[in-house]
């Protein structure tokens, strides 16, 4: 097998379909909020749209798995863990900046917290697929990074 | 939504197929994954006929509830199976059904997300 077939085999398969749930939810979610009812929460909406095109780059990235998709897999696994660390502790902090929920409101607390979950399960995922595909270097250099 | 029953049986439904697929996953032998994929379309169907169901009632609903979103759900709720299952077909591991798992349980999820926007009480 490949690298790319590897990333996207076994677990890896059920890690793409809960990103393409998630890209899925958000896009639809952030669309309908922004065409619709932007005024309402603007902050909390462009927010949303953001995490929603993080989530579609994580998904086809991870699906992709070429070496620079990988890359860009990671980097984007770690942009959301960052933003649903930051959002989750604003909008526990400042609840009123956030007047409707967001993706990453709470840590993902109306998803289940399966947002603050996945980036760490998709960075996991990469470099665990590349320290198979060069079981001579387990400090890996095949671009997991 | 008007159908309560059938919003139940149908969560219901899915949540067997999600046992199901689990109890797979762990086998890891794919033991009856024909009658299993009949299932979900059986299942298939029945979100097929609450998206009928659900348009009508909604063609007769003189409300302000958040119609785009509600729709949203009824027609994305019918992509979820058939996305699983051709994401999962050319998966040769146990871990194929671990993708039938997960569409399974987005399921219930957005049936219970369009009654609370049927209801009004929307997020």
């Amino acid at each position: 097998m490949t690298l790319a077939e590897t990333t996207r085999s076994g677990p890896g398969r059920v890690l793409i379909a809960l990103y393409a749930v998630f890209a899925l939810g958000a896009t639809s979610r952030s669309v309908v909020q922004i065409l619709l009812q932007f005024h309402r929460a603007p902050l909390a909406y462009i927010l949303s749209a953001f995490a929603a095109v993080v989530y579609i780059v994580a998904t086809v990235c991870l699906a992709r798995a070429s070496a620079t998709s990988r890359r860009v897999a990671v980097i984007s696994c770690t942009v959301e863990l960052v933003g649903v660390l930051a959002i989750g502790t604003a909008s526990v902090l400042a609840p009123s900046a956030f007047p409707d929920a967001t993706v990453w409101s709470v840590y993902g607390e109306g998803y289940f917290f399966i947002p603050v979950i996945l980036p760490i399960l998709g960075i996991l995922w990469v470099r665990h697929t590349a320290k198979l595909s060069s079981p001579r270097s387990p400090v890996d250099q095949t671009g997991s990074r | 939504m008007t159908a309560p029953l059938f919003a139940t049986v149908l969560t219901l439904a899915a949540v067997a197929g999600a046992m199901w697929s689990f109890v797979l996953l762990l086998l890891k032998r794919p033991v009856g994954l024909v009658v299993l994929l009949g299932f979900l379309g059986v299942v298939e169907l029945g979100l097929l006929v609450q998206a009928v169901l659900g348009l009508v009632a909604l063609a007769g609903d003189h409300r302000h509830i958040e119609s785009v979103t509600f729709v949203c759900y009824l027609i994305g709720s019918l992509l979820i199976l058939p996305a699983a299952v051709w994401w999962a077909r050319t998966e040769k591991s146990r871990w194929g059904v671990g993708v039938l798992l997960v569409a399974c349980l987005v399921v219930p999820v957005m049936i219970l997300r369009m009654n609370q926007v049927w209801a009004g009480s929307v997020v």
